[in-house]
C-alpha cells in the first residue's frame, strides 16, 4: 500500500476533514429540530398543518439527496437565492435527513400511551408543555436507535459535497486521486469517515442503555 | 472484553479491504486488450467523452455518440475489424477514464486526454492526435480579459484534468472549483456560482457554440496535446494506433474529419511530442 499521496494532500485532507465535521455537526442539530417539529406537524389535528408535514416528509424522502443538493446549489440562484455551499450541504443535509427522523419521532409519540397525553392535559398543562415534558421524552427513550441510524446515515451522506466542489473528505480524495493510486486514497478516506461514525455509533449505543436502566427504575 | 472483540472483527474486514485492494493491482496483464482478443471478441472497446460536445458527446436528439474522436475511433475500428460499427463507446471522465482502463474494461482512451510525464507513469500514449490549450470561458458581460484577472475570483473545471494543476501552478489567488465533469462546471458558471470556467480551448468552443452569452477570453495559456491512452505495456495496440494516425493523416482522412467538427483546416503537421517541452 502506496500512501505518500499524503505527502502532497495531507492539508486538503485536515481542511476536507474539519469540512465533514462542521456541516455533519450543524447538519445533525438542524435535523433534529426540524424533524420534531415536522413530526408534531404530522400527528396535527390541525389539517393544513399535518397536510404540509405529510407532504414534507414524502417529498424529501423520496427524492434522491444529489437532485435536492443540485436544485439548492444550481437552482435557487435563479429565483435570487444565493446559499454558500457550506449553507447548501448543512440545509440539504438537514432537510433530507429531517424527513427520516421526523418519522421515527412521529412513531415514537404515537407508540407512548394516549392515556399520557390525557392524563397531562387533565393535569392542567397545554398542548405543547405537555409535549415537551411529558410525551417526547418518552418517545425519545424508545427512537435512540433509529435516531442513531440516521445521524450515521448524516454523515456519510456528507460525501455529497464532493460534487459541489465544497471542500469536505471526499473532495480531497478526488483532489488526490488525479495522480495517485486510487485503493490506498479510498481506504484511507474510509478510516476517516469510521473515524466518525464509530464514535457515534459507541454514543448511541451508550445513550441507549443508560435511558433504558433509567426508565427500568 | 465486548470491546476488545469489536475492535478485532473492524481490523479483520480492514485488513481484507487492503488485501483484495492489492490483489487486484496485481494482475497487471494486457492480455485482455490485446489485439488478438480484440479481434476474437470481434468489437473494439472505446472510452470516450459523453459530455464534450466536437470530441465526444452523446446527441439528445437521437441518443447517439457523435464527435471528433468518436469518428477517429470508428475509423479504427474499420482498419482493425473492417467495419466501422464493430466499435462500444463507454463513457469516460477525467476522473474515471484510467482506473476504467487499468481494470479492462476499456481497450483505449480517445477522451480529451493530454499527454504528460506523470500520466504516462500510469499508461501509455500514441503520437498526437491533437493540439489543445487552455483558455478561460466567461460570461458575454464579463470583466474578466486574461489570466492576470482571476486574483480572488472564482474558476471551475472538471475533477482529474490538468486544467485544475495548471490552473494551481499559473494562477494560485484564483480560486479553483473542481466539479464532477464539465457539465456541471458549466452548470456553475450559468448559475454564476463561479466566474469562469477553464479548460482546453478545444472543450470551451463547443460549451460556446451552444451557449452564445458565453465567450472565450485570455487565449491559448498552456499547449495541451492530446494521445490516445492504453494501458501501461500495450505497446502492440500502441503500435497500431500510432500506425492509424500516420495513415489517416496521409490519406487525408483526418482532414476531412476536423473539417467536419471543427469548421477549420487542420495545422500543417501534426505536433509530436517535443510540445511537451515548452511547457
Amino acid at each position: 500500500m502506496d500512501f505518500s499521496f499524503l505527502d502532497v494532500y495531507k492539508d486538503s485532507f485536515i481542511h476536507g476533514f474539519v469540512t465533514t465535521i462542521e456541516v455533519s455537526v450543524v447538519a445533525l442539530i438542524l435535523s433534529l429540530i426540524l424533524g420534531v417539529i415536522i413530526a408534531i406537524f404530522r400527528i396535527s389535528r390541525v389539517k393544513p398543518l399535518e397536510w404540509f408535514g405529510t407532504a414534507y416528509v414524502e417529498f424529501f424522502r423520496n427524492t434522491p439527496l444529489v437532485i435536492q443538493i443540485f436544485f439548492f446549489y444550481f437552482g435557487l440562484p435563479s429565483l435570487g437565492i444565493d446559499l454558500s455551499k457550506f449553507m447548501v450541504a448543512s440545509l440539504g443535509l438537514a432537510i433530507y435527513t429531517s424527513s427520516f427522523i421526523a418519522e421515527a419521532v412521529r412513531a415514537g409519540i404515537q407508540s407512548v400511551n394516549k392515556g399520557q397525553m390525557e392524563a397531562a392535559r387533565s393535569s392542567g398543562l397545554n398542548y405543547i408543555q405537555t409535549m415537551w415534558h411529558v410525551i417526547l421524552p418518552q418517545a425519545f427513550k424508545i427512537i435512540v436507535p433509529p435516531l442513531g441510524n440516521q445521524f450515521i446515515n448524516l454523515v456519510k451522506n456528507s460525501s455529497i459535497l464532493a460534487l459541489i466542489a465544497g471542500g469536505d473528505i471526499m473532495y480531497a480524495a478526488d483532489e488526490a486521486a488525479v495522480d495517485y493510486d486510487v485503493i490506498p486514497i479510498y481506504i484511507f478516506v474510509a478510516g476517516l469517515y469510521l473515524l466518525l461514525t464509530i464514535p457515534l455509533s459507541l454514543a448511541v449505543n451508550f445513550i441507549e442503555r443508560r435511558w433504558a436502566k433509567q426508565g427500568s427504575r | 472484553m465486548r470491546f476488545n472483540k469489536w475492535v478485532v472483527s473492524l481490523l479483520l474486514i480492514m485488513m481484507v479491504m487492503v488485501i483484495t485492494a492489492c490483489t487486484s493491482n496485481s494482475e497487471n496483464s494486457t492480455d485482455g486488450s490485446s489485439i488478438e482478443n480484440i479481434k476474437k471478441r470481434g468489437k473494439l472497446v472505446a472510452g470516450v467523452k459523453f459530455d464534450t460536445y466536437l470530441f465526444g458527446y452523446k446527441d439528445p436528439a437521437d441518443q447517439q455518440i457523435k464527435g471528433f474522436e468518436v469518428d477517429l475511433m470508428k475509423a479504427f475500428a474499420k482498419k482493425l475489424l473492417g467495419d466501422e460499427n464493430k466499435v462500444e463507446f463507454k463513457e469516460v471522465t477525467s476522473k474515471t477514464r484510467i482506473k476504467l482502463l487499468d481494470a479492462g474494461d476499456i481497450d483505449l482512451i480517445a477522451a480529451t486526454m493530454t499527454v504528460s510525464e506523470e500520466r504516462k507513469k500510469q499508461v501509455d500514449f500514441s503520437n498526437i492526435y491533437f493540439l489543445a490549450g487552455q483558455s478561460l470561458l466567461v460570461k458575454n458581460d464579463s470583466t474578466i480579459q486574461s489570466i492576470k484577472d482571476l486574483k480572488g475570483r472564482k474558476v471551475s473545471t472538471s475533477k482529474g484534468s490538468t486544467s485544475a494543476k495548471n490552473m494551481k501552478k499559473m494562477a494560485p489567488e484564483a480560486i479553483l472549483e473542481e466539479y464532477e465533469n464539465y457539465a456541471d462546471s458549466l452548470t456553475a458558471l450559468k448559475s454564476g456560482k463561479v466566474e469562469a470556467v477553464t479548460t482546453d480551448d478545444s472543450i470551451l468552443m463547443g460549451m460556446q457554440q451552444q451557449n452564445p452569452d458565453l465567450k472565450l477570453v485570455g487565449g491559448q495559456f498552456t499547449k495541451e496535446p492530446y494521445g490516445i491512452a492504453v494501458k501501461k505495456g500495450n505497446s502492440e495496440l500502441q503500435k497500431e494506433l500510432n500506425a492509424f494516425i500516420k495513415e489517416i493523416w496521409d490519406n487525408g482522412q483526418y482532414a476531412t474529419l476536423y473539417k467536419k467538427w471543427f469548421k477549420k483546416e487542420p495545422a500543417k503537421e501534426l505536433p509530436t511530442d517535443s510540445v511537451l517541452q515548452t511547457n
